[in-house]
């Protein structure tokens, strides 16, 4: 193994020497390979974004003009003799795990990604390949999803509950997947959907790839009595905001993977958490790697030293772990809302 | 069980203490008798004592969830909480149980008698016959302290919506050493009679912190001022030829502090005295780390009881010859207690004039402007104290903390600039964030931990420590890491004194976070040297 990694993880970003090019670089590079469009992974500055078709619609609403072509899944590309393809991540709509083969080596890196169809991202694949680059956001047997139907069962009832109550449901998630996965699957035989502007704006860009049932914008102009016993749709950070007051009477809740905690969702001052990740479960981590049948695995953003250790003791993996810049799904869901927030 | 775990679920639930309290009001107004008994003793902390240990509790745990035990353990760093860690990691399930609350109970206190086997059986079939909910309740119930938000306060304002019982009376009926095991729903809350009340304490009156400006109190001549003594608060109950002292906690500490049984001679029965255990020797206040010295024992020895002799000094007459008084103003009910402290010390010294009768007056000082009151106040240090009390002339022994009549008005803490060296995560609300976190001066060019602190920041800086924790750890100790010097922090204190327990050679009291010193870098933190200047010197002492 004295040759070069085929994958690096240097100061600006998973580098790919071969190539010369970066993986979901954190900072600007000539050429950079995007797996999907959350800020932490497809940041400005990059002078060539190469990412999944379904993501170029999402980078250019996040980032503006930008230099970006797109590629299908399973489509193969060759730069300098190293060949990228991506596949599926399950993620967000738009999102790939990126594939780089080079002298009959294969790595794969994950990006974020989760097992479970949630009806809006094109599911999951496992890639076989000898390194497995996964992110282990929620790398501890504590957390365990249950099904989606499940989960939006009970989010479902909670909001025809406040709805009987005469109280509005506000829903927090991130406005790039989350929120869309929510709009998706809520039962609007009685409740409008109502979105606040990052949310609106990001679901009318996914509008040209996935059905969803009709969603409104709240503005200005938006009169309290309409919104009350309605669903609204907020990014985490509305949360205590001014923007809320319109909202009054509410009810709060918020939608992460993170809420399996009870500190975690008690700290937020929420009413209510429902336990819903874009992100694999430890279970899904473990079928994952699996599947993918690698020799090498590398734990990047989450619980990486834990999860590495544990690979490495528990199923006799060559694993090690490395640190990135990548925020997982962050705990404290300060979600960039410069380029996309609006005032209304 | 189910109508338990709900109710939690319920209360957990919300922040909004109008809905605690509406569930409590209707779980109290529905749920069966003996549940409701034990959902009180649980939420006042009278749960029953754990029929398993915590050792294991997450060893069974552990095993049943096919986990190596260093991943049960880092797990339980991150989740913070034993119950819900053990909750999670096990398998998932959907079952439920029709068991009612008590009859768990009853189980578990059963249970302490059989052997570890038969434990872990049962253990393991209740786990995997809960619902991840259930087993977390299940797990509280073992191993306490459910922290929901739940004060006492608020389940006897549900009580008393449940019962339209006043939730005055309420509090006092639910005070004492009453037990699930020993008494019934029934007796505890509706009966009155001599035997419940004979060691029944009073609910402690607490003041809040004076808020503003003192001279918006109005006409000091209306208010009285005495120091208040840094030891443990604690009423004195004298019924029946008997002798009670319990601690603010609800503890009964009688048998801690034998001096005490000496009231017995002289004080007569159906007497109630508010006051501060104070560790005291040849005329002089104590440090309060002597007190701490016996605070921890089980049984005092001789020569504790000679090194560090207590002495009660009173506030408050709660009860006299037998009638409750804490409705007379608080001069009149002082009029009272100088009366009988004078007469108890008067009648000690002629019986044992050898020794010093343990029982003080805290003496109560009136004052002409409130400027001169503040000079008092000034003054606080040096005589031992934190402060001053400042209680209304008129006010009645109200129940719990309460704004208005009664205020502290503690002197300014002490402080210093401290750097952050290590930290570790916090429990509860707190869980997965660093919080709690350990605090070094410098000594010849060394940094030395001197105290520990996990309060005092605003949840938004906590975050913003947290994350810069995450990037900047050193090396990881299980839960502790230790992190590049770099952040300096003002660390308040009430206390300071020398100490050989201690790494710095000096023991804080109540060390917590003024300020995070953005402005300063590690260089400009204080020296040990610093510290030790802080002690006060016994040429100080009046």
């Amino acid at each position: 193994m004295s040759r070069e990694p085929l994958l690096k993880f240097t100061e600006r970003g998973i580098y790919c020497s071969a190539a010369n090019v970066y993986l979901d670089p954190w900072k600007p590079v000539d050429k950079a390979l995007i797996t999907h469009g959350h800020a932490d992974h497809s940041r400005w500055g990059n002078k060539k974004y190469i990412t999944h078709l379904d993501n170029l619609p999402i980078i250019k609403h996040r980032l503006g003009e930008i230099n970006a072509s797109g590629v299908n899944y399973d489509e193969s590309f060759n730069i300098n003799g190293v060949t990228f393809s991506f596949h599926p991540a399950g993620h967000i709509p738009g999102s790939s795990q990126i594939r780089v083969e080079h002298k009959g080596e294969v790595w794969v890196f994950t990006g974020d990604y989760k097992t479970e169809n949630d009806g809006i991202s094109v599911p999951y694949e496992p890639i076989r390949c000898n390194t497995f680059i996964t992110e282990c956001t929620f790398g501890l047997p504590a957390f365990k999803w249950r099904d989606q139907k499940d989960v939006m069962h009970d989010i479902n009832i909670w909001c025809s509950q406040n709805n009987e109550e005469g109280k509005t449901s506000v829903l927090f998630a991130y406005s790039l997947g989350k929120a869309q996965r929510l709009i998706k699957h809520l039962d609007t035989s009685q409740m409008k959907i109502y979105c606040h502007g990052a949310v609106f704006k990001m679901t009318e860009v996914l509008k040209e790839l996935i059905n969803f049932p009709d969603f409104n914008l709240i503005t200005r102009e938006t009169k309290k009595e309409e919104l009350i016993g309605n669903i609204v749709i907020a990014p985490p950070s509305a949360h205590g905001s001014s923007w809320m007051r319109k909202l009054v009477p509410y009810a709060t809740a918020s939608a992460s993977g993170w809420m399996t905690f009870r500190g975690a969702r008690r700290r937020r001052a929420i009413d209510k958490g429902f336990v819903l990740s874009d992100h694999c479960d430890w279970d899904g981590l473990l079928s994952s790697i699996e599947a993918t049948r690698c020799e090498n695995v590398i734990t990047t953003h989450g619980y990486q030293e834990i999860f590495a250790r544990y690979l490495r003791e528990e199923k006799g993996l060559n694993a090690i772990s490395e640190r990135t810049q990548y925020e997982g799904e962050n705990l404290n869901e300060q979600e960039d809302l410069s380029t996309n927030t609006s005032n209304t | 069980m189910k109508q338990f775990a709900e109710l939690i679920r319920t209360i957990d639930g919300t922040n909004k203490t109008n809905l605690k309290v509406q569930a409590l009001t209707e779980y109290f107004k529905n749920a069966p008798e003996q549940d409701k008994l034990w959902t009180i003793a649980i939420l006042s902390h009278r749960r029953p004592k754990r029929p398993v240990n915590t050792t294991q509790l997450r060893e069974w745990a552990t095993e049943i969830s096919g986990i190596p035990s260093w991943l049960f353990e880092e797990s339980y760093h991150i989740v913070g909480d034993l119950a819900e860690t053990i909750a999670l990691i096990l398998p998932s399930s959907n079952n439920s149980t029709d068991k009612s609350l008590s009859t768990v109970i009853e189980e578990l206190i059963e249970l302490r008698k059989k052997t570890d086997d038969e434990k872990k059986a049962y253990l393991k079939e209740n786990w995997l016959g809960l619902n991840y909910y259930e087993r977390f309740v299940f797990n509280k119930i073992m191993t306490g302290g459910f922290r929901i938000g739940v004060s006492q306060k608020l389940m006897t304002r549900a009580l008393s919506n449940a019962t339209n019982i006043d939730k005055d009376i309420l509090a006092h009926k639910l005070m004492g050493s009453w037990t699930g095991e020993n008494t019934t729903y029934n007796e505890l809350i509706f009966e009155d009679n001599e035997v419940a009340r004979r060691g029944k304490p009073y609910p402690f009156y607490l003041a809040y912190a004076i808020e503003g400006n003192i001279e918006d109190l109005g006409d000091v001549s209306q208010w009285s001022a005495e120091h208040k003594w840094d030891g443990i608060r604690s009423q004195t109950i004298l019924r029946s030829n008997e002798i009670f002292i319990w601690s603010r906690g609800e503890e009964l500490v009688t048998d801690k502090y034998p001096e005490f049984q000496s009231f017995l001679k002289y004080i007569p029965n159906g007497t109630v005295i508010d006051g501060e255990i104070l560790p005291y020797k040849n005329g002089e206040i104590l440090n309060f780390n002597d007190l701490q010295t016996r605070i921890g024992r089980k049984t005092i020895g001789k020569k504790l009881l000679q090194d560090v002799p207590v002495v009660i000094v009173a506030y408050d007459l709660l009860e006299w010859q037998g009638k409750d008084i804490r409705n007379l103003p608080f001069e009149e009910r002082r009029a009272l207690l100088d009366q009988l402290v004078l007469d108890t010390r008067t009648k000690a010294s002629i019986q044992e004039p050898d020794s010093d009768f343990p029982l003080l007056l805290s003496e109560t000082m009136s004052f002409s402007t409130w400027d001169e009151m503040g000079e008092e106040r000034a003054l606080s240090r040096k005589r031992k104290s934190e402060g001053l009390m400042i209680k209304h002339k008129k006010s009645p022994y109200q129940v719990g903390r309460k704004k208005g009549d009664w205020w502290k008005w503690k002197t300014d803490p002490y402080s210093i600039d401290a750097v952050l060296t290590y930290a570790m995560r916090g429990h509860g609300r707190r869980a997965n964030l660093f919080t709690d976190y350990t605090f070094a001066l410098w000594d010849n060019g060394e940094l030395v931990t001197f105290a520990k602190a996990y309060s005092g920041l605003t949840d938004a800086e906590f975050r913003k420590v947290d994350a810069w924790i995450k990037k900047n750890t050193l090396e990881r100790f299980g839960p502790v890491r230790s992190v590049t010097p770099h952040h300096v922090f003002e660390i308040a204190f009430e206390g300071i004194a020398p100490s050989k327990r201690h790494k710095s050679g000096v023991a804080t009291r109540f060390p917590r976070i003024l300020r995070w010193r953005h402005d300063k870098t590690i260089d400009q933190a204080n020296t040990i040297e610093d510290l030790k200047a802080l002690i006060p010197k016994e040429g100080d002492l009046i």
